[in-house]
């Protein structure tokens, strides 16, 4: 008994004793606005959406972003440019919903939605927190330099005919009988 | 104008010292408590966030002082006054020092613990009158809790007040003179403590507003300086349930003559206000029922042979 | 029934049936690519491999084709066998071998056969690290497009294409250089082309129309929904997104239309989405436009609640609009808005329809029957499913003659190499030659007089009486002989010939079949539109839109109501502009803009029909309940709530009472959903559980996310919360079952393949037989002995109907007004093909389409989309040809097999 009642007190003395010393010790905190922290390329923070090495708009606007999105703040139209290129006739994110789970970047089979390591998002009108493509697109490849979706898969758009697609042997003739 | 017990200066000293201390609280608790959590604490508003007091009450006064309109009106509104009210009279019996205090009270000890114990009233009308499942359950701990401790509070008093042979609490501290009672009366200090604790539901005592549970229980129907309310009178509640102890054990303004008396009654007064904060910091909050069985089934039966024992000692040495 | 054991597990199945179907049956997850519920088995993707064992001690088991294998009593099969799985997953890597890399950019991700079967077979990486298959896309017209990179050539295309009749799709070349496509780029020919769509497991052919204004499957708020098309009533699923709609895929009705719709319903929904719809309240003082306020809409409306007020019913409004404003006017002034003669005609088929001597078949049932006359219409234009139901009827002799060889009838390539060009008789009695003439075992082209002759003829030789026949009496005999030595005899008239005598041959002929045979004869009359057969069931038969229009002009009735009616569409021009102009007051309620609504005093905005609820009955006297598959977000609101919103809150409501007072729709209450049906009275989700963007698709315009709209009406709610009724396909919108993304999901849904939904409605047949009727006279008219060409009125799949013809994909298959002649009656006239000529001096220019097989002294007059006053032509019409050419569209893109290639 009183056993028992030494160790749960003697426990508490020691936590209190360990808890205190602590105000000596060197604290975690990192003072964020004087010093940045380092930020992981990773890092799930502003959603961009990049541009292929050619320079042309990754998004071909497949809808899958949108539909793997678990608060459902991407919405987006399909468009088509003469060649055959699909592309987003609009593509809103609605940041003031967007919970940064990454599952967008996730599905995107083109590379072409990223998630940034900015973080620095807050807004004085909540309004402002809604972007649009002409937002969210930027001039680079993001995190993938090299991804290019068109070169791989087999639709036809200019400057790459049918068959010139990575992988892809010359369209075939239905008339020839060769083999 | 003379500084003795009872002059206007003095109860406007005692008066706003203990409101400037117990909002200061605010600011050094949350900053200790960092420490203690390996973090910085508040530190932008002013010199090292000696600011942020004044920060909290510019928010605090300028939020919305919103009434739901499913609340009894008028039970709503005075319970803040009443915890605000209480815990503010009871400074009118401690002895800060020789020549500070307000009243110099036969009835001392019995005056604070009848302040202490219209306190739940507080909580009770609060929490009843939310209207509100989390401020009822909230309320119900609150009650039971202060009146089950107050009982062990009062029972470990009585060997400080067998040992001085009065209630005044001027007599107990003068009475220290040959030696602090924390000595004597250790077991009856521990008490006390963790009494003291429950009273004033701090943590980890402070079951009736445990967030995690029951969503800051009493109060989470209240804002703006109607919390603000609640919220001071459990920084004042420290400040008095520090008070005692020093008065009761510590010798109260007792010390060394190299400082005068309200420094040695504020180094030690502090001294324990930190302690609550630290404890605060470090030991997690139990479970209603343990704290209830804890109460009854242990201090009670310890606060009593603490009675008994001091009793025959004191019979024994006559 | 048999019995057989799959995975350890005894099933009872027909052992008509082969594996794959039973095992589909009954719910299991068996991968399948060639076959198709309707198509039958060839065996040609080998992706249903399961292991069948000889007996229960066999432990090897042999590899079969689950499809190709009948589900003999006694079978004992294995799907789960570790054999079976390993095979499958190689097949379908095998045909993924040059699959692009597209399902990005595909239509069909997402409700991708392919995908689903992939996913099902588990194969998930490609080994093959070769160069893939290419090939060069065709141009298939507005309807369809081509990626023919993404075949994995299981046939599937062409042999719906087969079934549908076309001749312009094919596969071409061999081995790994299979091409599935035209002989050259071009349009496809056949009016079911858009079926590639949706019978295409992979995205080859995709929708041209949906590509445009594109939505994954899962982002379409959907809901059950009737094409408005035609008589038909084919069940739809209209998709809507971002507030328009944006595409019409077939949803299954075992009785209707099955798995196939026609391109008019599947692409003609478009001008939901038109600029001419009417927004607002509006109106035309002094022929200034002025938009109402709510206030000065409700007053101006109660200017036309008196007793001098007379209302005109539509052909292609709700059962409840049209009897919504029959009570608004009263059941005396409420008039048909149908011309009169097809009202004339419409009344005599109610009648014939309430006969017992007959029997209405539905499109299931024309597809059993084994002979078939077709009298004066062209059932390829004006009731499209009824035409690809006839192809299916055909083939039942190859059946027949299949059962005595022991070959199952599922054995679809046995079955036609069998049959080869044996086929059941179908005889057409037409004006000019149809798409059905190339499966047709005669096909007689002739004016409406004689082909009421040689109707009636029939009809008497069938029932031995004398014979007068215009034409060879060994035809006529052997016509007879045919549908009477049938099972099965199917009669089919119309209104669409606009001659009611050939409706009235066609009931003698079925009249006189039925009392050879001493059962009631199939008898199926096609009515004009949607609901025809509802609206005629609601107006008086003296009512006639000729007698309103006289009313109106001397004056008997002060104020007209006009609902959704184009009434040029229905009488002479001239006739409808005195009325109009004669007329106090023209309140017309339209979703669209007409030349009525221009003439219209008073105009309120009706929404269209993927916007509300409501019931048509189609031309079987079936009535059905189309759900409303989104809001109207302007001020537009059903007619019935324009004329007696303060008498009923909910569709529901009406449609109540409407079956309690109209005689003859006591059932119509039955189509109504039963509330308890729903779980914990939770509505149905017109949105699926993806439903994507919900948080953003309005974020524009406020980050304050509107209230999702609140549907207080149906039984459906405008969003994604709720619980589908999984299993229970009353209300089912998109079929989707996990796993099967595909429609190829419907099986999930079926009690049987090809059978009926579980619990699902096929609607409700409202008219009862109970009437004994007699031959009826036929009353030839006069011959015309005006000099001229005698008229056939010709339609067209893509024109004829007045709001399919708005929608801007049918719209590139649209040609202008022609008159079609014999090439001897052109020369006689010194007309070329493509000249232009006028009609009667002053009648409208039409283009010379010169066609081989017209009769000679007759002229087939297509009108275009109301570019000649159809009502004004009268029976015969002189040709003056036009020295210069105005007409912006000549024929181009006409469709027809018997074109004059000389002129050219």
């Amino acid at each position: 008994m009183f056993k028992l009642i030494a160790d749960t007190l003697l426990s508490q003395v020691r936590t209190l004793w360990l808890v205190f010393i602590k105000l000596f010790q060197k604290k975690d905190t990192v003072e964020y606005p004087d010093r940045k922290p380092y930020m992981f390329p990773r890092w799930r923070g502003r959603i961009i959406l990049s541009r292929d090495p050619d320079g042309e708009e990754r998004c071909v606007a497949c809808n899958l972003c949108a539909v793997a999105c678990p608060v459902d703040c991407i919405a987006l139209q399909k468009g088509e440019m003469d060649d055959g290129r699909w592309y987003p006739e609009f593509f809103r994110i609605n940041f003031s919903r967007c919970i940064m789970c990454g599952f967008c970047e996730e599905a995107c089979p083109t590379n072409a939605i990223q998630l940034t390591p900015d973080f620095e998002m807050a807004e004085y009108v909540r309004q402002d927190m809604v972007w649009e493509k002409e937002d969210l697109l930027i001039n680079g490849t993001g995190k993938y330099h090299d991804y290019n979706f068109y070169r791989v898969a087999g639709k036809k758009i200019e400057g790459k005919d049918k068959g010139e697609a990575l992988n892809e042997a010359p369209p075939i003739d239905v008339k020839s009988l060769m083999p | 104008m003379n500084l003795e017990i009872g002059s206007p200066l003095s109860i406007g000293l005692v008066l706003g010292v203990v409101i400037i201390t117990a909002a200061l609280l605010i600011t050094v608790e949350r900053r200790l408590l960092g420490f203690w959590q390996e973090r910085l604490g508040p530190n932008r508003v002013g010199w090292f966030g000696s600011l942020q007091v004044v920060a909290d009450m510019i928010k605090i006064f300028t939020k919305e002082d919103w009434i739901p309109p499913f609340a009894d009106r008028f039970s709503f509104v005075v319970a803040p006054g009443i915890i605000m009210s209480v815990v503010l009279l009871s400074f009118a019996v401690i002895p800060f020092a020789p020549n500070i205090g307000v009243i110099d009270s036969n009835i001392g000890v019995l005056f604070v613990l009848a302040m202490a114990s219209l306190g739940a009233y507080s909580v009770m009308l609060g929490g009843l009158s939310s209207d509100n499942k989390y401020a009822l359950l909230g309320s119900l701990r609150a009650a039971a809790q202060m009146i089950s401790y107050e009982v062990f509070m009062g029972i470990s008093l009585l060997g400080v007040v067998a040992l001085t042979g009065s209630f005044n609490l001027r007599e107990i501290v003068e009475a220290q003179n040959d030696g602090w009672y924390i000595i004597p009366q250790f077991i009856g200090f521990v008490i006390f403590l963790i009494a003291g604790v429950a009273e004033s539901h701090r943590l980890p005592f402070d079951i009736p507003e445990a967030e995690q549970e029951i969503c800051s229980g009493y109060h989470t129907e209240y804002s703006g300086m109607k919390f603000g309310m609640f919220f001071v009178a459990e920084y004042i509640g420290l400040v008095l349930i520090s008070s005692l102890i020093t008065v009761l054990f510590f010798g109260g303004w007792l010390g060394p003559n190299f400082l005068p008396p309200i420094i040695w009654f504020s180094i030690k007064a502090f001294g324990f206000i930190a302690f609550f904060i630290l404890l605060r910091a470090a030991v997690p909050r139990p479970r209603y029922d343990q704290l209830m069985s804890y109460g009854w089934l242990f201090l009670l039966p310890v606060s009593l042979i603490n009675l008994l024992v001091t009793g025959a000692i004191i019979l024994s040495s006559q | 029934m048999a019995k057989i054991v799959i995975d350890g597990v005894e099933y009872e199945v027909n052992p008509d049936n082969n594996l794959l179907q039973e095992s589909l049956s009954h719910g299991l997850d068996l991968p399948y690519f060639c076959w198709h519920p309707c198509m039958g088995s060839v065996g040609a993707c080998r992706q249903c491999a399961v292991k069948q064992y000889r007996d229960a001690d066999d432990e090897n088991g042999t590899l079969v084709m689950a499809c190709m294998t009948p589900a003999a009593e006694g079978s004992i099969i294995s799907i789960d066998d570790e054999q079976a799985r390993s095979m499958r997953e190689k097949v379908i890597e095998s045909l993924m071998i040059s699959h692009p890399h597209d399902c990005p950019v595909c239509e069909e991700g997402g409700e991708c056969h392919l995908q689903d079967m992939t996913l099902m077979s588990g194969h998930n990486y490609r080994r093959y690290d070769k160069k893939k298959i290419t090939h060069r896309n065709q141009y298939l017209g507005p309807f369809i497009n081509h990626e023919m990179n993404r075949c994995i050539t299981c046939y599937r295309c062409v042999r719906f294409y087969e079934y549908a009749g076309g001749k312009d799709l094919t596969v071409q070349a061999s081995h790994h250089h299979t091409y599935f496509g035209r002989h050259e780029d071009g349009v496809l020919e056949s009016e079911f082309s858009g079926n590639l769509v949706e019978v295409c497991p992979t995205g080859v052919f995709t929708d041209k129309a949906f590509s445009a204004q594109y939505a994954r499957k899962w982002d379409l708020q959907t809901a059950p929904s009737l094409c408005t098309g035609c008589s038909i009533g084919c069940n739809i699923t209209p998709g809507e997104r971002y507030g328009s709609l944006r595409r019409v895929v077939n949803r299954y009705n075992s009785e209707i239309n099955g798995y196939f719709i026609c391109d008019r319903g599947r692409f003609g929904f478009d001008y939901v989405n038109s600029d001419e719809r009417i927004k607002t309240p509006f109106a035309r003082i002094d022929s200034k436009i002025k938009d109402l306020s709510d206030e000065e809409t409700m007053t101006a409306l109660e200017g036309y609640n008196n007793s001098e007020v007379i209302g005109i019913g539509s052909p292609r409004a709700t059962n409840e609009s049209n009897y919504a404003l029959r009570s608004f006017v009263g059941e005396e002034n409420f008039y048909a808005g149908i011309a009169d003669n097809d009202n004339e005609a419409a009344h005599l088929i109610l009648e014939l329809s309430k006969d017992k001597a007959f029997h209405t078949p539905s499109i299931k049932e024309i597809e059993q029957a084994d002979a078939v006359i077709v009298l004066g219409e062209d059932l390829t234009n004006v009731a499209a499913r009824i035409a690809l139901a006839l192809r299916q009827s055909v083939r039942n002799k190859a059946k027949e003659l299949a059962k005595d060889f022991n070959i199952p009838t599922w054995q679809d390539a046995a079955v036609k190499e069998l049959a080869q060009h044996d086929r059941s008789p179908l005889i057409l009695l037409s004006g000019y030659s149809t798409r059905l003439d190339d499966i047709a075992s005669d096909s007689l082209i002739d004016s409406s007089e004689i082909l009421t002759q040689i109707g009636a003829a029939i009809a008497d030789q069938i029932a031995s009486k004398n014979v007068s026949a215009p034409i060879d009496e060994e035809k006529v005999s052997q016509i007879a002989e045919q549908l009477s030595q049938a099972e099965n005899p199917l009669v089919i008239a119309g209104t669409s010939s606009g001659d009611i005598n050939l409706i009235q041959a066609a009931a003698n002929i079925a009249r006189a079949l039925c009392e050879r045979k001493g059962k009631p004869i199939n008898l199926c009359l096609t009515v004009p539109e949607a609901n025809s057969m509802g609206l005629t069931m609601m107006v008086k038969k003296e009512n006639t839109l000729g007698v309103a229009l006289k009313k109106l002009e001397n004056g008997k009735a002060k104020k007209v109501v006009v609902l959704e009616n184009d009434l040029f569409r229905r009488a002479v021009h001239a006739d409808v502009e005195a009325a109009l102009e004669k007329c106090e007051g023209a309140l017309v309620i339209d979703h669209i803009a007409t030349a009525t609504t221009e003439k219209a005093s008073l105009v309120l905005p009706s929404t269209a029909f993927s916007e509300h609820e409501g019931s048509y009955v189609n031309y079987e006297g079936r009535a059905q309940l189309s759900f409303q598959v989104h809001k109207n977000l302007d001020s537009a609101l059903p007619a019935w709530r324009w004329l007696s919103a303060d008498q009923f809150k909910s569709v529901e409501e009406i449609t109540k009472r409407c079956s309690k007072e109209l005689q003859g729709f006591a059932k119509l209450s039955g189509l109504l959903p039963e509330l308890d049906h729903l779980v914990a009275g939770i509505k149905i989700p017109r949105q699926s559980h993806r439903y994507s963007g919900r948080t953003a698709m309005k974020a524009n315009l406020n980050v304050h996310e509107p209230k999702q709209p609140v549907d207080d009406e149906s039984v459906m709610s405008f969003s994604m919360e709720g619980v589908p009724l999984t299993k229970d396909s009353t209300i089912l919108g998109a079929s989707w079952s996990p796993a099967w993304n595909s429609n190829q999901s419907i099986s999930k849904f079926q009690e049987e393949i090809n059978g009926e939904l579980k619990q699902g409605r096929t609607g409700e047949l409202i008219l009862e037989r109970n009437s004994d009727g007699k031959y009826l006279e036929i009353n030839n008219k006069k011959l015309d002995v005006r000099s001229g060409l005698k008229v056939v009125i010709a339609y067209q799949i893509f024109g004829s109907e007045e709001l399919s013809a708005k929608s801007k994909s049918i719209r590139g298959r649209m040609t202008g007004a022609y008159v079609a002649v014999s090439p001897s009656d052109a020369e006689d006239l010194s007309l070329k093909q493509g000249d232009e000529v006028n009609l009667n001096e002053d009648e409208g220019r039409v283009i010379v389409c010169i066609r081989t097989k017209i009769k000679k002294g007759t002229a087939a007059v297509y009108c275009g989309d109301n570019e000649i006053d159809r009502h004004a032509l009268g029976g015969i019409v002189t040709l003056n040809k036009c020295e210069n050419k105005v007409s912006s569209h000549g024929i181009q893109g006409l469709i027809v097999s018997d074109l004059y290639e000389e002129a050219y």
